[in-house]
Formats: structure tokens, sequence, C-alpha cells
């Protein structure tokens, strides 16, 4: 039997323990200038592991290959584009790996003297200024390591406030719209969630709120444009009736590409933000992370923001640590330096018209699929559309065909799904972000793609239902993966 | 469907009696509606269950939904066998997969719960 | 702008499509007196060439290149050629979360390796996909152990790094858990074992340790479990120098490791971005942070992987997540994974032998402050002058000394720790011992 199986370029791949055997090698040390040491006598035998059982044996083009062919089976924004709502998964500029591999920066150490270490100092300061400036706020941090550790520290920073006032309150109120980490992150801050639904035009409803904001409520955590990719109107409002019950405002700032260059939440009465450089700003999101997350507040939180902050001190850049106010460390050392240089590399690429181009492109291809999608798919809202739109599946689930399955379908399209079944406020939903990296080539396929679906949907449900048919691997089982999960390779499998 | 000695709620559990002691489960409709079931939470043998309020969770691979006490008591009894197997729940819901038995603290609680008939009517309306 | 790939005609085709004249029309719902006036403050847009060298200047400020003998939590190991060669890769740098499990399967094969190499290094049963970096993955082990245990408090030993020290304090803060700290013992450098389990009381979720603790000292991993079992806690392992790994035997009695896996292959980049691990028993598992990869099959029954036991996380628990991580480190992850496979069994091991020995031949020339056993770090008493001055001297050598201490440890402001790794050369390491003991030798 021939070891090539299905439609696949690379060939079936084993797991690189699969691959070794005793004595292959993929690595050569230089040999030791300095004598050798015996581990037993110096650690104590006690102290000395064994061989590592199991770990891989294999040679460096066993290697080379091994993690080629993977990468093979992975689709990716080189590839083609990612229609993922909120996700903003937009070209990964390779000029931002360029300028974070460079030897200085990628090589400095987080504990060297500061007087060799301005380059680096220099870098953050220009981003925290570019920022402020950007989201028309007073003071950031850069040292969160991704937006859900943003989101926690922006919630600690509120939570200081409020308690060096005298209450630090007891309840954060969250749309029913939101994505998960903001209650997630409410909760680990150590207040209760209270639930804010939205109204018919998938806002909040101004009537009610007023009613839920008590001298029990420390936030607000709104992200805007919201989930639907609708435009929170009231916001000025939203951010008074919130200031004067002493209560603050947060913005997840995940939905910042519809924003940039147009519009800056401080204006609008925001106190405290955070933003996901590997969103707007362009940092790749390599394969789930690493990100940033930082934080952007007004000038009443600047004393609690994490320590150390930048300081300029004559004519030198120094890390500021007397700072008493402060919550504390969010992480160790200063941030994700080598995504902030990323971030600081496509800000200086685009510069103001830039930003601004990247906003109104992006606003535009959503609307542009928006509209020719209406035809074909449910529009649970009808309010206009900011960089993303939601539909719902409720005319494909007529014919048993759910969000799910055309997802699934859209894959044997070529392309990735948009997400799937959230905001929870819609049932079914299909999240559309295009993002303004995308050419009007590559969104016609995408909507004719789309359209076939819908059609497949009325004429062969089926088809839809147990796609995907022609990726690697057809649909995985989930459900075993739960019921009894498997996440180790052992020997004996 | 859904045996006339049983009692409903309205979050879609069970409970049969049987003496002074109340088995509980999730109806049928509760576990089509959640799809294949990969986990079960169970409470602790001796914890107090209040009616109405938190018992456990039962999860499917992309929801986590909570199990609601239909009854007062202490538990004296969970279905182990659901650790291992938490398929039982959608092959058998009101048989095998009972999640616990409860000693009634207020039997007279069980007023306050629905029939059969009532519990079928409930579903045909929110389908 | 070079990375819009629109025309002004396309642009006008899709705006003839939906009826408007210009762009600015789609943001008619902006209150206008919330949009913009006037453009952004900011310098306008460079060539790629600009913003390059703007980089390599700032590179060029920063002592590029310089033998450094910093560790304390950010290691310089070398990086294989490989490793930038896969992470480079568009199908890897560029991709999402592997959400979409039927085209990330590249992804998921190599976070299981992942998962699965951790659990080797670690003797424990499970490790996550990754979390921020060691010092948050401390955290939230603290925080599993509390859910676990059921218990509120925590007892951390003064040994242990004192920025994830910090990073403890300001997560445990907000959750009402006490910290307590043990101390360490002048002598041997290590956890005071008696003093730590004084500590332990019936309120208590874990004991945590760092081994090799941040002085580089190795801890009586074994006893400290057993004190924390009697007292009915977790012990909580915790390492910032993976490499240590390579050599260290795990110790099997602890319920939770957390680290920080930056020394394999990822450069020190100013402090991040790193990876942290967290790896447990099984029975933990549902009380594990973070992204998990399973294995299993697809429906023509071939193996597959995809993200599982989700149901933990943010994006579906919501308020009763197990913690608010969204994003695992998957790219630097994959770098760690190159590195463990290239290095490999014996690769690992032969790797941190180099270690020891050059740590090893450093301390001998030095007085060293703590007696105990070390792996590639330790610290050196500066004698007749402080360990500033030594620095500065080392500085006109184009050498980066040690880490002076004063600042973490007041009593230990005659001190700085060294770390010597296999880049680390026989002759600078000559230079280094001379000007600590301050003799005139200089480089022979």
């Amino acid at each position: 039997m021939i070891r090539k199986v299905r439609s696949h370029i690379a060939q079936d791949e084993p797991l690189v323990f699969e691959l070794s055997s005793p004595g292959k090698r993929g690595y050569q040390l230089p040999a030791l200038d300095v004598p050798p040491v015996d581990a037993a006598q110096a650690l104590g035998a006690g102290n000395v592991r064994a061989v590592i059982e199991g770990f891989p044996e294999i040679s460096e083009v066993e290697a080379a290959r091994h993690f080629t062919r993977l990468s093979t089976w992975n689709y990716a924004i080189d590839l083609g584009m990612y229609p993922l709502g909120s996700c903003t998964m937009k070209y990964n500029p390779r000029a931002n790996e360029a300028a974070a591999a460079v030897e200085g920066l990628a090589w400095a150490h987080p504990y060297q003297p500061e007087d060799l270490a301005q380059g680096c100092l220099e870098i953050m300061a220009r981003l925290e200024e570019a920022l402020a400036e950007i989201t028309g706020m007073d003071a950031v941090s850069l040292q969160p390591a991704a937006g859900a550790h943003g989101e926690l520290t922006g919630i600690l920073l509120v939570r200081a406030l409020l308690a060096a006032r005298g209450n630090p309150r007891r309840k954060i109120l969250i749309p029913d719209s939101a994505h998960g980490t903001n209650p997630a992150t409410a909760a680990i801050a150590g207040y209760e969630v209270e639930n804010i639904r939205s109204n018919a035009r998938g806002m909040i409803d101004l009537e009610a709120f007023p009613n839920q904001v008590t001298e029990e409520v420390a936030a607000l955590m709104l992200t805007n444009p919201n989930t639907l990719g609708v435009f929170e109107v009231n916001i000025a409002r939203i951010a008074e009736i919130l200031h004067c019950k002493g209560a603050l405002l947060y913005m997840d700032g995940a939905n910042m590409n519809a924003l940039v260059g147009v519009a800056r939440p401080g204006d609008a009465g925001v106190d405290v933000l955070h933003l996901n450089l590997h969103k707007t700003f362009s940092t790749p999101h390599g394969g789930g992370g690493p990100g940033s997350g930082p934080v952007a507040v007004k000038r009443e939180l600047e004393p609690f923001l994490p320590v150390p902050r930048l300081k300029r001190v004559h004519e030198a850049w120094r890390l500021d640590y007397e700072r008493p106010q402060s919550i504390g460390r969010v992480r160790a050392f200063y941030g994700n330096f080598g995504v902030l240089v990323r971030a600081l590399a496509y800000i200086m690429a685009c510069g103001p018209e830039g930003l601004r181009a990247v906003a109104l492109d992006a606003v535009l291809n959503s609307n542009y699929v928006r509209k020719a999608l209406e035809p074909h798919y449910d529009l649970p809202h009808g309010e206009p559309s900011m960089h993303e739109c939601v539909f719902s599946d409720q005319r494909q689930a007529r014919r048993g065909v759910r969000t799910m399955d055309i997802a699934k379908r859209l894959l044997d399209y070529g392309f990735h799904p948009y997400t799937v079944s959230f905001p929870l406020i819609v049932a079914g939903a299909l999240m559309i972000e295009p993002t303004e990296s995308e050419s009007k080539r590559e969104l016609d396929l995408f909507i004719e793609a789309m359209i076939s679906i819908a059609r497949e949907a009325e004429e062969n449900p089926e088809l839809v239902r147990t796609a995907p048919h022609t990726t690697r691997t057809s649909r995985v089982d989930e459900v075993t993966a739960a019921r009894r999960p498997v996440l180790r390779w052992r020997p004996e499998q | 469907m859904y045996p006339e000695e049983f009692r409903y709620t309205r979050e879609h559990e069970w409970v049969k009696v049987e003496g002074d002691v109340g088995v509980v489960g999730i109806t049928f409709h509760a576990q089509q509606a959640l799809g294949d079931i990969v986990y079960v939470e169970l409470p602790k043998v001796g914890a107090q269950a209040v009616q109405g309020k938190t018992l456990g969770t039962v999860e499917s691979v992309k929801a986590v939904s909570d199990i609601y006490a239909p009854v007062s008591g202490e538990i004296i009894e969970v279905n182990q066998t659901l650790v291992d197997k938490p398929e039982l729940l959608n092959r058998d819901p009101h048989g095998e997969a009972w999640l616990a038995k409860i000693r009634l603290r207020a039997p007279e609680e069980l007023g306050n719960l629905l029939t059969a008939r009532q519990y079928r009517d409930l579903v045909a309306e929110e389908s | 702008m070079r990375f819009l790939p629109k025309s002004e005609t396309e642009r006008r085709q899709m705006l003839d499509a939906l009826g408007l004249a210009s762009a600015e029309e789609l943001f008619a719902q902006i209150p206008a007196e919330l949009r913009l006036k006037r453009p952004l403050a900011l310098q306008p847009g460079l060539s790629e060439y600009e913003v390059l060298e703007y980089f390599r200047q700032c590179g060029r400020r920063n002592a590029a290149g310089w033998p450094c003998f910093l560790g304390a939590g950010s290691y310089y190991h070398y990086r294989p050629a490989l490793v930038d060669a896969v992470v480079s890769r568009g199908e890897f740098l560029t991709a999402y979360t592997p959400y979409q499990a039927e085209i990330s399967q590249g992804l998921l094969t190599s976070i299981f390796e992942f998962q699965t190499m951790i659990c080797q290094l670690t003797g424990m049963e499970v490790a996550n996909a990754s979390m921020y970096d060691g010092s948050t993955a401390m955290a939230e082990a603290a925080l599993m152990a509390r859910r676990i245990s059921g218990r509120e408090h925590v007892v951390v030993a003064r040994s242990v790094h004192p920025e994830y020290r910090e990073v403890l304090r300001t997560y445990a803060h907000n959750q009402a858990v006490r910290i307590r700290e043990a101390p360490y013992e002048p002598q041997s450098g290590a956890v005071n074992l008696q003093e730590a389990a004084a500590l332990l009381d019936d309120h208590t979720a874990a004991l945590i340790i760092q081994s090799p603790n941040f002085f580089g000292v190795i801890e009586p991993l074994r006893e400290a479990a057993e004190a924390a079992h009697r007292a009915g806690a977790l012990l909580i392992h915790v390492f910032t120098e993976a490499v240590a790994l390579g050599l260290l035997a795990p110790c099997q009695q602890a319920d939770i490791v957390a680290g920080e896996i930056q020394s394999f292959a990822m450069p020190p980049s100013f402090g991040g971005p790193y990876a942290g691990v967290i790896a447990t028993r099984e029975k933990h598992v549902r009380q594990l942070p973070g992204r998990l990869v399973g294995q299993t099959t697809d429906s023509r029954g071939n193996r597959a992987f995809c993200l599982t036991l989700s149901t933990r996380e943010q994006h579906i628990r919501r308020e009763k997540a197990t913690s608010n991580i969204c994003t695992n480190q998957a790219l630097v992850a994959l770098m760690a994974t190159v590195f463990m496979t290239v290095y490999g069994k014996q690769g690992l091991r032969e790797l941190a032998e180099q270690n020891l020995a050059k740590a090893h031949y450093l301390a001998g020339k030095l007085p060293r402050r703590f007696a105990g056993p070390f792996f590639n770090e330790f610290v050196a008493r500066c004698p007749g002058r402080s360990p500033e001055a030594v620095n500065q001297e080392l500085l006109g050598k184009r050498i980066i000394g040690g880490l002076p201490l004063g600042r973490f440890y007041p009593e230990l402001a005659d001190s700085m720790l060294l770390c010597a790794t296999e880049m680390s050369r026989r002759e600078d390491m000559d230079v280094v011992a001379a000007a600590i003991r301050g003799s005139e030798g200089g480089r022979q």
C-alpha cells in the first residue's frame, strides 16, 4: 500500500517522537573551553535526572521536513482572507519582522544598564506617545501581554482609583453582546458581573441604562463599535451617566480598526481602554500569540498604572519604580517588547494618513460584503455596520443548515470561516470582518462563495451539513476529544 | 416520552420520588438542546441541595449549563458512571443517566413543580 | 499606502455598488462632535528603508554583541538557525488560533508535540499550550491551587524571583488571597524549610518554591512537597531557566509545575515576548487555565488534533472561567518546540552540562555568597567595592556583568547574581573574575 494519502501534497507526517531513533542528532555544541563538571558531584546524585524518557532524537533534516510539512497543513493570512469578526486579521508586514530581529533589540537583556538600553526605552516611549494620540488618552502602559491581560489591568486600575476614593464598589456592567473575556476579567478582578441587555438596535438601551448605574457599579465595559459592528452612538451620554454616579467607562479596544484616525475613544469620555496590537496594529497572530494588550488611561488613572513607568530624566529615558499608588506588576519585565517593535514599525510606516485610510477601507470592505450578502442571508439588525457585519443562519436553518455548517463548507472554497455563533445575542450568528487588507478581487471571491453556499443550502443541504470535503482532514470529532481527552503522546499509542 | 410519575422544573430537570428520596436528572429536551454531552460536574455527597439553586453543571463541546436542584435536601448519592460515560445523558436521560439522589427535606416543594403534561406543554411552547 | 490592496478605480466601483459618493459617508452614524477634525499628530508615513534604519539605529545604541553575564529570569542561549526558518514561514507566522481544526492541523500537531515534551521534561502528566510568561504562569498556578484545594492562601519562598512574587501579589490582591513569604537560609541560599513549614496551616492552598531559585541554588523540592502535603497543601514548583530541566531531576511529588521557557530559542528581547507553561497531574486538568490540544480522529478515522476542554475557557464560561486568558504564545512556543526537537534527548542534556561547567568554572574563581548546589547562576560577593563599581569597570571593557542584588535584596547589596551559559567564553569569564576580585590582571 502506498504511504501517500489523500489529495494533499505533503506526506502523512508522524509526530517527532515517532520519527525518533536512538543516537540521531540535530545539534552540535562547540567543545567546552572549560573543564567539564561531574553533575552528580556538583548537584548531588539525587538531583540529577535520568535520561529524558521519550524525548525526540531526530536529525536536522528530518526536523526541517517535519515542521515544513506541518506548516503546509495550515491556513494563514499569507494564503488568504480570514473574515473573522473582531479579530482584525490584517496583513502582517514583513518589515515588522526585520525590525524586531535587529540584533541590538532582539538580544537586549531586560536588566541591562539603562544607559545601554536607550534604544529600547525610546521605542517604548514613542509607541506610548503614538497610542495615546491615536486613542485620545493621556497615558499608556505597554506591560500587559495580551488583550485579555490588558483588560484585567484596566479593571484593576478602575478598582484602584475607586478604592483610593473610598469605595472600590461591587459590580461591573457588561453588555450581553460582549466577548467572553470581559465577564471573565471582571470576575478575576473580584467584581460581580451584571448583564445589560442590548435594545432592538443592538446598542445599549438608554432608557433602562441609568437605572442600572447605581452607587454599587464601578464601571461599564463597553466594546465600541460593538460586536455587531455597530457604533454606540450614545457613547458620550453613556459616559456622562456613569461619571455622574462616580463610575467609570472602560472600553474594549478590540474594534479600533474601525476608528483609527476617524474618532478617538478619549474624546467620547472613555476613562480607560485596552488595545490589541495583534489586531489593529498588524502584529502577527502566530497561531494564537504572542499578542500585546497596552492599556491607555485618562490622567486621573495614571498614578495607578503598572510599575515601572518610563520617565525622561535630562537627556535619557529611565525606568521609574517610585510609584506608590501603582497596582503593581502584571508581569515580569516591561511588556512583549518584540511585539511593541512591530506595532511601532507599522505605525511609522502608515503615518496619520495611512492609519485613517485603514479605517476607511476596513469599513468600506465590510459594507461592500454586507450589501452583496443581504439578499441571501438574514440580517438581524438594520443598523449601519462599521468594520464588521453580523448575519444569522435563520434562512438556512429552515433547511437544517446551521452557521457551523456554512462555515465548514466555506473551507471547501478555500477560505477560513467567519466567526461562528458569536455574538451570543444573535442566534446562529455569522460575524464577518474582512479588514482593509483584502483586495476587491478577494472580496468578490468571498461573496461568490457565500452566495454559492446559500444556494447549496437550498438545493443540497446535505452537502453543506457534512462539509468540509476537500480539506486534509474531514470534520474532527471534538466530542470524543472532550469526553476522553488525550493531551500528550505516549509510546504505547 | 415524559414519564407521568416524574415532576419537572422550568429549567428542564426532573425528579422521581421514591419514598423520602428524590432521584433527579435532566430531561430529554435538555440533552437534545445541549447536543453531545462531554462532561458532567456532580455535586458532592453530603452537600445540601436547595430547590432552584445550582446543583452541578453539564457540558457540551461548546457550552456549559447549570443544573438546578428540583428539590431541597441532603445529597445521599451521585451517579459515578456519568464521570466516565457522559454520553449516557444523551442516551437515557430519564433512566440510567440519573444525576443524584436527594433525601427530601421539604416534600411540599414538589407542589412547585410541573406535571408531565405541563412540562410537555412548556417544551412545545419553547420549540 | 502599500498595505492597502485597492486602486482608486476599485474603491470607486465598490462605492458605486453601495450608492455612495465617498467612504466618509459610512461614518455618518458617528456623532459629528466625536469625529476627528484634524489628522492624527503623528510623523508622516515612512518608507520601509527609513523605518528599518530607525530601528537599526536604536539597536546600535544598545551594546549589541557584548558578552553578558545577566540571567535572573532571562537567559542567553544559542538559537539554532532552523528555529527562525520554521517560524518565519507564513503558514505559522500569520496563522490564527486553530479553532478550525481542519485547516490548522500543522499548528495543532506542533502544539501537541509541545505539550508532550513539557510533560516529559517536568515529569507531569498534562501540560497546557503555554501561558503569557513564567510570572503569570506562577500566578495562575496559585489560583489553580486555590480552586483544587478549596483553600485561600499561599506561602511563597523569598528565593523565588522578586518580580514573579510582585505579579503574584497583584493577582492575589483582588482575590483576597493572603501571601506569606518564607525566608531563605543565609548559608545555603535555599529556602528555610522549617520556617516555610511553620507558615503552612489548614488555610494554605499551596507552597511555592522556585528551583533553581533566583540565586541559582537548587531547592529541596521533595522535602518541600512533603511539608506541603503534611499540611494538606499543594506544592507548586516554579522554574525560570528551562535548560536546567535537561539535567535536574523532576520532582515527582510536585502537584503543579509552572515556569518560563524563554531559554528554548526565544531571544531575550528586552523582556518579551516569552512563554510560560503550567503542567500538572491528569486529575487536575479541568482546573488548568490556557489552551489545550487533544488528539482525536476525523470522520474518516484518521488521527487529527483539535483544541479541547474549551469549556474551561473564557469564551464559554464567561464569568465562571478558570482564567480570562485568551491567547497562548503559539509562535514562541513553536520556537521552543523546534529547539527541543533539534537538541533532543542527548542534546538538551549536553547543553545543560555545558552550562553547569561554564558557571562552575566562573564560580570557582570567586567568593560565592551561598554554599548550596547551583546550576548556571550563582551569587558572588564583591570584596572591597560595590557590584555597581565592578560593572562600571567591565563596561569599560565592553562586557556586561552580573545583576547587583541590592535592588531586590538590600541585605545582599554587596553581591551580584552572575549567569554563565554555553555562550559564555572562558576569556570573558576570566576578565569578569578578575574585575570582581579586584586584581589588576585584566585579560591574560
